[in-house]
């Protein structure tokens, strides 16, 4: 295998396996841009694959999978919407409670929604049809770069949302009360924005993206079920979000950096080279890579002021009444 | 007229008492719910578990047993917790408690076999108090977030334990697992299945609680935690309280490591990341981060997870344990706002001055 195909191969692996990051990331981003925290990414996406797969597998039908992922993510979301927004909860504890119980609920589910020949078990399923990839005649005979011209409809549909993300955030009006909320919830208020329903609306559309990038995981990359498939992705998203600075354009970078060493490990794999390190080294390299990141992010962020700033109202509840 | 929430002057005694107790009961019923939605009788569930955690004398024993880690973890996440410190890393900490006493066991064979387990059990938690305490570290001098720092901890040490036990310690004979502890080295039992390490964990509650609200270090973690500023003020110092205060609970939850090791797999192998550490995050929560209230909710836990396990044999799905420990923290959550604050009217005259 020559170098340009196996680049052609690494990057293919890494659209695949970013798209799944990419959208939960989005949809992070919206829910953090208006202040509240959710850290039950993980919990939403592996419900979200769960349900996507589950639908897929009874109907066939791949939208309508599409579709249940993301109300899912939504239904779980209003959870924490409620106890964060409405009942002040702490925001951290509500999205670990959000992650243990969507985590349960999908193993759980995934043991009682197969046929009953295989003991009611989802794993071991095959899917009749799955989200392929669609090429782009000519665009996908570029050298290397004509691997983004051969994915699947959901990468496709992120070289819109993301673009999209940026200028609604950035550039419209709405998107400047999404960021008056969760930097000055106060001031927000005085200008007569309902802080609250912001507040639920962008956290269910977060939970929607995290949905969908867990029916991503089931539906195309691997088209399977299988007790806590996500790995610990839902995590990563979070490192991910701050790695963006909180800003959508930025997301596209992290996810391709991460997608990108996670795909590694199997493309040197594939391409038959012999492992230097053993293969738990690189499982980990993922983890250890946010880890440092974030480390060095954070204190770079220290030295300049500015750099990488979080939305000043981040993880802490808010009402009117309150002194 | 529409309702609404104020604050109280004081929180409510009543309340913090009440809320988790209707909570547990609130996510039971939820819980049936689920069972029913997916066509599960919830009695029959309920029952076989119940029966599949205290039905007898030895069932009772298995859920003791799995109490004794899962009280460790939960005492250990509460320690954090009081510094408002969010270490979701409890598992990982327990993972470098394994590997410690571990790596003791298994090659420095030049100790008389007597000691090794006390120095394996030093060694082990001193693993867990290192692995925590970078963490920390990396909070109070440059405050790097935790709640990712302590995760991404977690996912590190798993695929370092399992490069382990299927590569460099694996046992000559089998594909995964070190060798087996010297039997004489086991942590031994008291009461079958129930092991030595509950005088360690009931001897550690004792201790925490005296620590935490008797002495003026728990009152220093409890001031940082509540009013950082405050704390500040009185001459606390946050960033060494941070440091000792994520070596405790990594102590404790390399402890739980230590224990659940000696005691009952006498090995590092496959099932090392049982979740106790998450499980420990509902305890310390639920327990409202007192020791003493963290016995009772340790062994419902524990109960939760043998109970479910004896769903698998009567083919009920084993998952349930899980979706209701996950459960228990919502009406939790949602309920807590009742201590601090109460419904009221509005449009009444003490609201129209908000």
């Amino acid at each position: 295998m020559n170098a340009i195909d196996f680049t052609t191969n690494l990057l293919a692996a890494t659209l695949a396996m970013g798209t799944s990051l990419t959208y939960a990331t989005l949809g992070e981003v919206y829910t953090e841009k208006t202040g509240v925290l959710n850290l039950g990414m993980e919990g939403t996406m592996l419900l979200g694959a769960l349900a996507g797969f589950a639908t897929a597998f009874k109907t066939g039908n791949l939208l309508l999978a599409l579709f249940m992922a993301m109300a899912v993510g939504a239904a779980l979301s209003l959870i924490h919407a409620f106890l964060c927004v409405t009942m002040r909860a702490n925001q951290v504890v509500s999205g670990l409670a959000i992650t243990m119980f969507g985590s349960g609920l999908a193993n759980f589910l995934g043991q009682r929604l197969g046929p009953a020949s295989n003991r009611y078990n989802l794993t071991g399923m095959n899917l009749s049809s799955r989200f392929t990839n669609i090429a782009i005649p000519y665009l996908c005979d570029i050298p290397i770069l004509g691997a983004l011209f051969n994915v699947s409809i959901l990468t496709y549909g992120l070289y819109v949302l993301v673009p999209f993300a940026w200028f609604f955030l950035y550039k419209t009006r709405h998107g400047m009360v999404i960021r008056a909320v969760g930097e000055n919830p106060r001031t927000a208020a005085a200008m007569g924005i309902s802080v609250s329903r912001v507040r639920y609306l962008y956290t269910l559309i977060g939970g929607m993206f995290a949905g969908l990038g867990g029916a991503c995981l089931s539906l195309s990359f691997i088209p399977s079920w299988n007790d806590g498939m996500t790995g610990g992705k839902g995590w990563i998203v979070i490192a991910l979000v701050i790695f963006s600075a909180w800003n959508p354009a930025r997301v596209v970078i992290g996810t391709l950096v991460f997608g990108g060493i996670t795909s590694l490990q199997f493309s040197i794999q594939a391409a038959g080279f012999k492992l230097m390190v053993p293969a738990q080294f690189l499982g980990l390299s993922p983890y250890l890579i946010t880890l440092l990141v974030l480390t060095a992010m954070t204190i770079i962020a220290q030295k300049r002021k500015g750099a990488f700033a979080s939305p000043s109202a981040l993880g802490s509840a808010f009402a009117i009444d309150d002194k | 007229m529409r309702i609404h929430l104020q604050k109280r002057d004081s929180r409510s005694t009543l309340m913090t008492i009440l809320v988790p107790v209707a909570s547990l009961l609130v996510s039971f019923l939820l819980g049936a719910i689920v069972l029913a939605l997916s066509k599960a009788d919830p009695l029959v569930t309920y029952r076989a578990m119940l029966r599949g955690a205290f039905g007898s004398q030895t069932k009772l024993q298995y859920t003791i047993a799995k109490s004794i880690p899962l009280l460790l973890c939960g005492l250990a996440v509460g320690v954090a917790f009081r510094l408002k410190f969010w270490n979701i890393g409890a598992e990982g900490q327990y993972i470098a408690g394994v590997i410690g006493i571990t790596w003791v066991m298994q090659f420095w064979t030049f100790l008389p076999v007597a000691l090794l387990l006390p120095v394996g059990m030093v060694v082990g938690v001193a693993c867990g108090a290192l692995w925590a305490a970078i963490p920390g570290v990396l909070k109070a001098q440059w405050s790097v977030d935790e709640t990712l720092t302590t995760l991404m901890m977690n996912y590190i040490i798993i695929g370092y334990a399992e490069y382990l036990y299927i590569n460099a310690w694996k046992a000559p004979r089998g594909n995964m697992g070190t060798i087996l502890y010297p039997e004489a080295a086991w942590l031994p039992r008291i009461w079958g299945r129930v092991h030595a390490g509950l005088y360690f964990a009931l001897a550690l509650v004792v201790v925490l609680y005296f620590v935490l609200y008797k002495t003026r270090w728990g009152f220093e973690l409890n001031m940082i935690g509540k009013n950082r500023r405050a704390a500040q003020c009185q001459g606390v110092c946050i960033k060494r309280n941070i440091i000792l205060g994520m070596l405790l609970s990594g102590a404790i939850a390399g402890l739980a490591g230590v224990i659940d090791s000696a005691a009952v797999t006498h090995q590092l192998t496959k099932g090392v990341n049982a979740g106790y550490g998450f499980t420990g995050i509902i305890i310390a929560w639920m327990s409202n981060l007192n020791p003493f209230v963290s016995i009772l909710v340790a062994l419902i836990m524990a109960a939760l997870e043998t109970g479910s396990d004896a769903l698998q044999i009567l083919k009920l799905p084993s998952a349930m344990g899980e979706v209701m420990q996950g459960l228990i923290l919502i009406p939790l959550l949602a309920g807590s706002v009742f201590t601090e604050y109460r419904l009221a009217k509005s449009g009444t005259h003490t609201e129209a001055t908000a």
